[in-house]
């Protein structure tokens, strides 16, 4: 049965994260997930959860479930420091910037038992912004994709394709390996 | 009961160890059998998107192990076909490594002296070329820039691509739909179609057992075009000669599998894989820096801004390639490009005062992605890596429907690798922190451990059959008849990148292979030509096996 509160919770709680990941700014008034330590869109505006939620990804299966374990870390973490969260919000959400990013940095630590679940879901999160890999790229690019419009990724020519004709400095830039063989390759 | 499919060799896996030793057989007269677990792609299949599904995840696997994490080609024409087509020769001195046995590793038979004809070989057959100043772009031109200011030399590295055809789109990793990249799409293996071998893409296999007339059964699966993860269908070839070229993160899996029905195997299967020593720095380069210390400008006045302009790696610094240095401490520093999506996540921020790979500051990072130059460290690791026990099927437990997956090797950096990757990182921050010209700061390994686009010398060739897994003519110890020829027979670090040197032991293993089947009744005979006709270096090669395979 589809259960619109346990999609509220995991959405949120993966927007969190993702804003962990790559920051942005809020998106509207009142945006709880996204904390809004950066300038720009980030991870969430990027897509985020859409990637999450994509069949080809293969997390989609297991968010609420994650979204449930991340929860209980995050009120694991809040009782160890003696943090009071809002009750309003998944307790994960409910954490500050800071505190979120100590969390994440100690779910995704070289020795942490569930580690290759979080470092998963954080290479989701930035494939989002720098590949948007729910959309085409052609897609993604012509309508402002927040995370590959931050990097400056260039847009194809009208074709759809990309070409650059002009890319090369075009001159001799170094003195070759004194050694190198007919072929070009290192002695 | 379906009949079982019989031929005289089955040869798995289609990238360079398995095309070009197809290739020659089905010339020879042999009836060849490719099962191929990837796609089968062409021209306009590859894709300029990084939209899950298309040709960039279809293409590739990505499988995150226990300390190390392999990138590798997974459809008709394997790595050939997303790689960046670099093939320099590997150094003298890398044939003459002790590594980690004390003693030379590589075969008494092998050296660069005896591997040359077989280079030629390749590099007549794709062809390899070398390349111009004015076909470097401007990321190579810059690194090529930064060592001559730092005093050391620079070159641009040999390829196999067409510039006439090439549009420098930097998208080749996800396979050239402009077919500028000659990869084996367009030589080995339309020339093996040509002589009648059949390639089967989507068909992984499992394992081998031996047949009952003495040749080998081999057991395969076949998987969903899109979903990777779902078996859709699956049989037995029968074969006299078995060819393993799955790649050096799958072969030995193959054959650790087949250990039950088999006998027992090699102890060097599945052991002594080398990452190829990678390592890898993204710098962060100022921009007005480039135009005051090194004089560089585009045409439009940008001194650089051109991450994203380019054909992958195309200019090496190759002064540490020195037979003269110490073992460990030799390597080559290659400019390269990583598009989007394939690793973004592993640069670290310099100076960060939080997290190194993600967050406020890993944003801030990304805000100057045109201005980043990555450099590629090639170096000589310790072939620390073991594979555990071998999943249910193929090399990995797939996550994903295509590309991402988990795998059971376990990689440990020995004090020689670190100090080897030590160097290199700051060499790289010597030539391109020097007069402000970039901030440098290593990939990290905490996420995904450490990371290799070229996997090797897991099943290795060798004189010693407690640490080679493959006699100097690639045959498994124990097992007559199977060969392996990818990447998994190296047996070690090469210091530059390995394709050229893959391809080359490959050619050289044909013979081999050709004599193998001939003593099992198979009318084949070694001989062919280049792929286009060429004989020149086939020539070369013909004096030295004389009086075998069919000579």
């Amino acid at each position: 049965m589809h259960d619109s509160a346990q999609d509220d919770v995991t959405t949120m709680t993966f927007e969190a994260f993702a804003d962990t990941i790559l920051p942005g700014e809020k998106r509207f008034p009142g945006d709880v997930t996204v904390a809004g330590v950066a300038v720009g869109g980030g991870a969430v505006a990027s897509g985020a959860v859409a990637v999450l939620r994509t069949d080809e990804g293969g997390m989609a299966p297991a968010l609420d479930n994650l979204a449930e374990a991340l929860n209980g870390h995050a009120g694991g973490y809040a009782a160890e420091r003696g943090l009071s969260l809002d009750p309003a919000v998944p307790p994960f959400v409910a954490l500050s910037f800071a505190d979120r990013t100590e969390l994440v940095a100690r779910l995704t630590a070289p020795t942490h038992p569930e580690r290759d679940i979080w470092v998963s879901v954080a290479m989701f999160s930035t494939i989002a912004f720098d590949a948007a890999a729910h959309l085409h790229t052609v897609d993604a690019l012509a309508d402002g994709h927040p995370g590959m419009t931050t990097m400056g990724f260039k847009p194809p020519e009208a074709d759809g394709l990309w070409r650059f004709p002009e890319f090369s400095y075009g001159r001799q830039l170094a003195r070759p390996h004194p050694d190198t063989t007919p072929s070009g390759s290192p002695a | 009961m379906t009949a079982i499919e019989s031929t005289d060799v089955v040869v798995v896996g289609s990238g360079f160890g398995g095309a070009i030793t197809a290739y020659h057989l089905a010339a020879g007269g042999a009836r060849v059998v490719v099962l191929e677990r990837g796609p089968w792609l062409t021209g306009q299949d590859f894709d300029q998107d990084f939209k899950f599904g298309s040709s960039s995840t279809r293409a590739f696997d990505f499988t995150i192990g226990d300390g190390m994490s392999v990138l590798a080609g997974n459809c008709v024409g394997g790595g050939s076909v997303v790689y960046f087509a670099a093939m320099p020769r590997a150094p003298r001195f890398v044939f003459e490594r002790h590594g980690s046995i004390g003693r030379r590793m590589w075969p008494a038979a092998i050296s660069r002296d005896t591997l040359e004809p077989w280079y030629d070989r390749v590099a007549e057959a794709l062809p390899v070329t070398r390349q111009d100043w004015s076909d470097v772009p401007y990321a190579g031109g810059l690194w090529a820039a930064a060592c001559h200011h730092a005093g050391r030399t620079a070159n641009p590295v040999p390829v196999a691509i067409d510039n006439e055809r090439c549009v420098n789109c930097n998208w080749m990793m996800s396979g050239c739909r402009f077919d500028a990249k000659r990869s084996l799409l367009l030589n080995y293996l339309p020339a093996a179609i040509a002589h009648g071998a059949r390639i089967r893409p989507l068909h992984e296999a499992q394992r081998l057992e031996r047949s009952d007339d003495g040749g080998y059964r081999l057991h395969y699966t076949v998987v969903d075009d899109v979903d990777y993860r779902v078996e859709v269908g699956g049989g037995a070839i029968d074969a006299k000669v078995v060819v393993l070229a799955a790649g050096a993160g799958a072969t030995p899996v193959i054959l650790q599998r087949s250990a039950d029905t088999l006998g027992p195997m090699p102890a060097a299967v599945g052991r002594y894989f080398s990452g190829n020593g990678e390592r890898l720095n993204t710098a962060v380069i100022d921009e007005d820096r480039v135009r005051e210390v090194l004089g560089l400008s585009r045409s439009d006045g940008v001194p650089y801004e051109a991450y994203q302009i380019g054909k992958g790696p195309c200019v090496a610094t190759w002064d540490r390639l020195d037979g003269s240095l110490p073992e460990y401490l030799r390597y080559s520093l290659e400019q390269l490009y990583f598009p989007p999506g394939f690793g973004t996540i592993l640069a670290q921020v310099p100076d960060a005062t939080g997290p190194t790979w993600f967050g406020a500051e890993k944003k801030e990072l990304l805000r100057h992605w045109k201005s980043w130059l990555t450099i590629f460290t090639m170096s000589e690791d310790d072939n620390e890596g073991v594979f555990g026990p071998p999943p249910p099927t193929g090399n990995a437990v797939r996550v994903s429907q295509q590309m991402l997956g988990r795998g059971a090797l376990r990689y440990r950096p020995t004090e020689n690798t670190l100090r080897g990757w030590a160097a290199s990182d700051a060499e790289v921050r010597d030539i391109l922190e020097r007069d402000g010209l970039a901030r440098v700061m290593p990939w990290t390994n905490d996420v995904v451990g450490a990371y290799t686009v070229h996997p090797l010398a897991s099943c290795r060739i060798g004189d010693d059959p407690a640490t080679s897994a493959l006699d100097d003519r690639h045959e498994l110890r124990g097992h007559p008849g199977i060969f392996v020829t990818d990447g998994s027979a190296v047996p070690g670090a090469l210091t530059v990148n390995p394709a050229m040197t893959i391809a080359a032991l490959a050619e050289r293993a044909v013979p081999a292979i050709v004599e193998a089947a001939r003593q099992r009744g198979v009318a084949v005979r070694y001989g062919a030509p280049a792929p286009d006709g060429a004989t020149a270096a086939r020539d070369a090669v013909l004096p030295l096996v004389a009086g075998r395979a069919g000579r």
